[in-house]
């Protein structure tokens, strides 16, 4: 890391933060931790919370709007839960309060005790989380409407419309699984690297985003604050998107320029390698943590949209049109893997290295492409991804899956990995027919341990020995 | 500034309970990666199997707490089959996949809210260890200054059975590491087709390698939540594991005493730097709070992050750490 002040690579950002802040103060610090996300952090945090020790609450109101009367109805007796601190009741008038001292609470609403003819908006939103902060209360949202749709009870029984619903919600999860993953099978094809800090890369297209649809280019650099829009000012979610994809390529191309080029170069055996991916993991994701802190966020814009019924299922539109949109990105990987000499130089460094050299591809550019494109697509997942919630920890959250899909699909191969992370998104959403919700990730788990016992090489890895 | 006071807590924590812990769990991690090279990136879920066995023996089964340290053996056990038997017979970094992966779903199972009667769910469990602190002959509840150490009574208990704890592990390690297995095992390490040439069992050998790491990692998770008394599902963090791989690796892998040295080092640092932090004159750290959000949250994170920048140093031009040799650590892809 500190070759790579001495390099000049971050040179521009670091200067910029020096201009714009009290410069002794930051060589005081870690500058070039400062310098790698000055970045994120420069504007994301206006003054500091005063500090009381007194409690708080988290508090809201339960209720629904009739269709026909267009009236508000509060509902009573609905059960919420505190984790770690209480269950309540809602009262006569929907509310429900629960004092607490601040910190990161999670929140749930027992849908069982909704009454009947009433169902959560949003699967996915059955369990919030709250930040509580000294001196402000939270309110925590659940969203409640009328009709039989959503989920009426968790573990109810098998019904073809929960079926569909599942089947459409998984599909979403594994069209964006497998954007994230499909750079981490390539970067272990063309490199042989296990890259733990992939999954960072899915948390940062998440955060960057968030950080372009509040505060613009000025986000990622910090002296363009007085700029206009897009330069100073917040942009569309649409656009920070596009913006978020691009920062997550040239956050690849700089992870692998500054520390994996080298370590290639000067021999530096794979598994110390891999042992700075779990570094580089690690300090990502606590650098990212450090400017975003630890409560859930959303983006401006799309935040609580209706879903629209299609069918038997129900999608928001703003998941409908992610999800157009990674079938297009990955059919657009399919086509430039296939027919582009780049993209075919990528399979052929993947199943070969030496292979390829001889034929006279130039294999670090080759790995450089892909470390980009990679990176991009994973942080194109993570900024679709955070259209439900935005986390600093997401990534990690979904590290199992993404292994699991590309263990499934054969590591290595990125149509492996595509197909892996399909699977996976289906197998994970239909486990919750059967399986608390909460537990549903540890189908990959299960997924990952009988594949490796059964089948090591993948669903579309060549057999060979791997051991 | 205190700077007496800063060297007093400095000191105190260079031997205190969570030294002990960590040089314990590195220890294992030691057989595991520095003698067998195994890449278990699942330390800490050893670490809560050894917890959870305690806790559940008391809370759940409504046994001894004796009992339950056989409990949490008898966890680490099984889980280091569950773990082993599908992964050690593939290249390494599948058990890296498996284990980075197994750890943080122990976290969420245990503290999944249907695992409320057999682990606390997310409240954990509390009121356990009494009969360990009954057996304190040092009062509890007083405070007890040495030198520059300065022990609340029932910590300075689990301090002394800690570091026995330590010595015996040690002398354990230093004792089978110069055995004719201890011998096979780096041989394995060293060039795994050469000792199968020889009629080795690798697979036995690294199966038996992750047991006793994953054994003594537990026990590092006895020792921890005995001195917490109580067992929270959030503080077996994947996070864990790896600072118990910077503390080998800045020690340096595959030496007996290098765990203890790397974690009296790596706590000492963050200590000093955590403590420094907070006792800044109140002008340069609004200053700093104002430029780089220096809050006291933000203090905290510094020891992860410090972890990551670590572990990304020592693993590029220092794989061997201070007392390793270079030749030990030039394992090459397996």
């Amino acid at each position: 890391m500190i070759a790579l002040t001495e390099r000049g690579v971050l040179r521009p950002a670091y200067n910029a933060a020096n201009s714009s802040a009290r410069s002794w103060a930051i060589r005081l610090m870690l500058g070039v931790l400062v310098a790698l996300v000055s970045a994120v952090g420069s504007l994301a945090f206006g003054g500091s919370a005063s500090a009381t020790d007194e409690e708080q609450s988290i508090f809201g109101t339960i209720s629904y709007t009739d269709e026909e009367s267009n009236e508000r109805i509060f509902l009573e007796g609905v059960e919420i839960t505190v984790e770690g601190v209480a269950t309540v009741g809602t009262d006569a008038d929907g509310a429900f309060l629960v004092p607490v001292a601040p910190g990161d609470y999670t929140v749930t609403i027992d849908p069982a005790t909704l009454p009947p003819g009433t169902s959560l908006r949003d699967l996915d939103r059955i369990e919030l989380t709250a930040l509580v902060e000294p001196g402000r209360d939270q309110r925590v949202l659940f969203s409640v409407v009328a009709g039989e749709t959503g989920f009426q009870e968790l573990g109810g029984g098998i019904s073809f419309r929960r079926v569909s619903q599942l089947v459409a919600n998984g599909l979403k999860d594994g069209l964006y699984l497998a954007m994230a993953a499909i750079g981490l099978s390539l970067i272990f094809g063309t490199t042989g690297l296990t890259n733990f800090a992939h999954a960072e890369m899915v948390t940062w297209g998440m955060l960057s985003t968030y950080f372009f649809n509040f505060y613009g280019l000025a986000g990622v650099i910090g002296f363009l604050a007085p700029l206009p829009a897009p330069f100073g000012d917040g942009v569309p979610v649409v656009l920070a998107v596009v913006f978020g994809g691009i920062s997550g390529g040239v956050l690849g191309w700089l992870i692998n320029r500054v520390l994996f080029k080298g370590a290639r170069r000067s021999g530096v055996a794979l598994l110390s390698q891999m042992l700075m991916t779990i570094g580089l993991s690690i300090l990502m994701r606590y650098v990212m943590l450090y400017f975003f802190r630890g409560g859930p966020r959303q983006y401006l814009e799309f935040t609580a949209q209706r879903a629209v019924t299609l069918g038997p299922i129900e999608l928001t539109p703003k998941d409908m049109i992610a999800m157009l949109l990674s079938v297009v990105i990955l059919t657009g990987v399919g086509l430039y893997l296939q027919r582009t000499k780049m993209g075919k130089a990528m399979r052929a460094v993947s199943d070969n290295r030496e292979l390829a050299e001889s034929t006279g591809i130039d294999v670090e550019r080759v790995i450089s492409n892909v470390w980009v494109a990679g990176a991009a697509l994973a942080a194109t997942a993570g900024a679709f991804y955070g259209l439900t919630t935005i986390r600093w920890d997401f990534g990690f959250r979904i590290l199992l899956l993404m292994f699991a899909a590309v263990v499934l699909g054969g590591l290595g191969t990125a149509y492996g990995a595509f197909m892996g992370a399909l699977l996976v998104g289906l197998s994970i959403s239909l486990s919750t027919l059967f399986i608390d919700a909460e537990l549903k990730n540890m189908v990959a788990l299960l997924v990952l341990v009988v594949v490796l016992l059964f089948r090591p090489q993948g669903l579309f890895g060549r057999a060979e020995r791997i051991g | 500034m205190d700077w007496g006071f800063i060297f007093e807590r400095v000191m105190t924590a260079a031997i205190g309970p969570e030294v002990i812990v960590f040089a314990l769990a590195a220890i294992g991690l030691n057989v595991q990666f520095g003698y067998a090279g195994l890449l278990n990136f699942g330390q800490v879920g050893f670490m809560a199997a050894g917890a959870y066995g305690v806790g559940m023996a008391v809370y759940w089964l409504n046994i001894s707490f004796w009992l339950g340290i056989g409990l949490g053996l008898v966890y680490a056990l099984i889980l280091a089959m569950l773990l082993g038997l599908p992964t050690l017979r593939l290249r390494a970094d599948y058990l890296a996949i498996v284990t980075i992966a197994s750890s943080e779903t122990i976290r969420l199972f245990v503290r999944w809210r249907g695992n409320s009667g057999r682990t606390g769910a997310s409240e954990g469990i509390g009121e356990f260890a009494r009969p360990f602190y009954d057996l304190n002959p040092l009062d509890n509840a007083a405070r007890y200054q040495f030198g520059p150490f300065n022990f609340l009574g029932r910590d300075l208990w689990v301090v002394i059975i800690g570091w026995i704890l330590v010595g015996i592990a040690l002398l354990l390690v230093w004792q089978w590491m110069r055995s004719p297995w201890g011998r096979a095992l780096k041989a394995i390490r060293e060039d795994e087709d050469a000792a199968r040439a020889l009629g080795k069992n690798s697979y036995v050998y690294k199966l038996q390698a992750l047991l006793i790491g994953g054994l003594i990692a537990s026990v590092a998770g006895m020792l921890q939540v005995i001195q917490k008394a109580a067992v929270q599902p959030d503080t077996f963090n994947p996070v864990i594991t790896f600072m118990i791989w910077t503390i080998l690796i800045l020690g340096g892998p595959g030496r007996v005493w290098s765990p203890v040295i790397g974690s009296m080092i790596y706590w000492s640092l963050i200590v000093f730097l955590e403590n420094f932090l907070r006792q800044l004159p109140p002008g340069s750290r609004s200053t700093l709070e104002s430029t780089i959000k220096l809050s006291d949250f933000n203090i905290s994170q510094f020891r992860f992050i410090l972890v990551g920048l670590g572990l990304i140093l020592l693993a590029r031009y220092r794989p061997q750490g201070i007392f390793g040799s270079r030749e030990e650590m030039a394992l090459d892809d397996r």
